[in-house]
């Protein structure tokens, strides 16, 4: 029977900027993306794609659904999950959806997913770079009534049942769970695959559904926020860094451990 | 009426870890009504008399408890958080709290804010400070349901010391049917100081190269007690182990002197470096982000300066 895996895919403001261009409109409470710079696929939620893949490669049969939340512009990130090997995808876009807090996007995902009715396997980064929470798949698995296990290194799926290699701080868990079941993905399963140019092309073609909240059923009262967003800002920083001279590293290493041991930090 | 602040000790071979009594600091300091603590595990009620400062410890002892699953930890905490009826609830940003708490907050319909580095009450309201975009932004959120729930990231606390021990409430609860199994359990033990603990840390990046630039940032950890750390991309291409990962999705570290080698200074690595009392930079990039929160910085390579780093410090520490 052919495994159906749902793939959440986040659209997020490119993280990899300086950080000296990063910018906050406090009075919007938004992120003011430099211009020019396009957003792209939250950094784990790409990764859950390729752990998708891997489970496809491996076992033969699988479907994969790229899913994602957010802006018509999310359709970008979509054919992206699409052109790595995902097979069709649903894009949820309203107005309904334009301010929701983790809850109100597990709702709207889980809503969708039990929409599809026969997935047996969601996967989801670990966190939005955005927001870097790492609660969505969590309520997800809430949400829909399945198992769910964080932080996955290795995923693989036989019998009916879902393996995962955990990796912790201090450890490495392997933790497995009856389907349909949720899991998160971490960045030491690897990089995700770079789509070659007739993948991209095959993309175009797959079907992407785009739903509303009135396609599945959600009205405010459902999607009303639990946690409130009262101030974004970006920290300021006042450390003044004090360059060592000198003329050589030799001269340079002298200075730095004077400083230290002067400071009584070694 | 929900009152009071909940929070989750936590236990490490069988002894409370650092991130206990930091929640019950925080948990004070919110002046929020009386603090509870919850101890969940299996053979665990010996170690609730080492909790100090909170009124009441509710013990969940199970053996079904003995390792930790998402399943049947959230059952056990759900269960002492509908019995205690807190206001608030503090559990660790540790693997323990931050698989945990998403799931126990849903169960009691509310929401969770995750690795607060700041908790205050403001019209007896809890409102939360947490880093976002990879630490480049702070964002402060407050609570539409109750109680509200929060991780707390490990060591942005001053701990709570002293205060009696808390009298011991049993609390049974049915936790088998865990859907989630615990095949295997491998702890990564890395050699010397614990990263978490240390003193100092000596950390190294991309720019090191490979692997084997790690030998001098070994070498001057030794020389200095501390731990040797590494940035994500290092961790990621399998020079160093990940149990040595400090930043965002690794470890948080705050040592005394945390000596940041041939490391940019990403967002993502300040996450879990920028508590640190001084922060040294080595790095040949003079714009490079890690200079504007280092104390004292060398500009330079690092394979030229750190041989000659570890020879000024010997002659240093021997110079007393």
């Amino acid at each position: 029977m052919t495994l159906h895996i749902v793939v959440c895919v986040k659209q997020v403001p490119d993280w990899d900027i300086p950080p000296s261009s990063f910018k906050v409109d406090e009075a919007a409470k938004k992120v003011v993306p430099p211009a020019g710079v396009a957003p792209v696929p939250s950094q784990f939620d790409a990764i859950a794609v390729e752990a998708a893949m891997r489970i496809k490669d491996a076992t033969g049969d699988a479907r994969v659904t790229i899913m994602s939340l957010g802006a018509a512009t999310a359709r970008d990130v979509i054919k992206h999950g699409l052109a790595m090997g995902g097979d069709e995808g649903v894009l949820l876009v309203d107005d309904a959806f334009n301010s929701l807090d983790s809850n109100g996007t597990a709702t709207v995902l889980s809503t969708a997913i039990k929409k599809l009715g026969d997935v047996d396997l969601v996967l989801t980064g670990r966190q939005a770079v955005d927001w870097d929470l790492g609660v969505t798949g969590t309520l997800i698995a809430e949400m829909v009534g399945a198992p769910v296990i964080t932080f996955a290194k290795a995923v693989t799926v036989a019998d009916g049942k879902v393996t995962v290699q955990r990796v912790l701080p201090d450890a490495f868990e392997t933790v497995e769970a009856p389907l349909p079941a949720v899991v998160t993905v971490s960045n030491e399963l690897g990089e995700p695959r770079y789509p070659k140019l007739q993948q991209i092309m095959a993309a175009a073609k797959k079907q992407v559904n785009t739903w509303g909240a009135g396609d599945l059923g959600l009205d405010a009262g459902a999607l009303a926020p639990k946690l409130t967003l009262e101030r974004l800002f970006v920290p300021v920083t006042d450390t003044k860094v004090e360059i060592m001279e000198g003329d050589t590293p030799e001269d340079q290493a002298t200075a730095l451990a004077k400083k230290l041991h002067d400071a009584k930090l070694i | 009426m929900p009152h009071g602040v909940l929070i989750l000790a936590e236990l490490m071979d069988g002894k409370l870890v650092p991130i206990t009594q930091e929640l019950v600091g925080a948990a004070q300091r919110l002046s929020a009504g009386p603090v509870s603590a919850m101890l969940i595990g299996s053979g665990v009620e010996a170690a609730a008399s080492g909790i100090t400062g909170v009124e009441t410890v509710y013990v969940v002892d199970d053996p079904a408890l003995a390792e930790y699953t998402n399943d049947a930890f959230t059952s056990a905490a759900e269960a002492v958080a509908r019995q205690a009826d807190p206001a608030v609830i503090l559990l660790g940003q540790t693997n323990i709290g931050r698989d945990l708490a998403p799931a126990l907050a849903y169960k009691l319909g509310t929401a969770v804010a995750m690795d607060t580095i700041g908790l205050e009450m403001t019209d007896g309201k809890l409102h939360t400070t947490r880093p976002a975009y990879g630490g480049n932004a702070r964002a402060v959120n407050s609570f539409t349901a109750s109680p509200a729930v929060a991780t707390v990231r490990p060591k942005s606390q001053d701990p709570a010391l002293g205060g009696s021990a808390g009298a011991v409430t049993k609390v049974a609860v049915d936790v088998s049917g865990s859907r989630t199994k615990l095949v295997e359990r491998k702890v990564a033990t890395a050699e010397g100081v614990r990263l978490e603990d240390a003193n100092v840390v000596v950390s190294g990046g991309r720019g090191v190269g490979g692997p084997e630039g790690f030998e001098t940032i070994e070498q001057l950890a030794h020389l200095l007690g501390g731990a040797v750390g590494a940035s994500r991309a290092v961790a990621d291409l399998g020079w160093r182990p990940v149990a040595e990962q400090v930043g965002l999705t690794g470890k948080v570290v705050s040592p005394d002197l945390y000596i940041a080698v041939a490391i940019s200074g990403a967002s993502q690595h300040m996450a879990g470096c920028a508590g640190s009392k001084n922060i040294i930079a080595i790095n040949k990039d003079a714009d490079a982000n890690i200079f504007k929160a280092a104390r004292f910085g060398i500009v330079g390579d690092y394979k030229a300066v750190m041989p000659a780093l570890i020879e000024a410090v010997k002659k240093v520490k021997a110079e007393g």
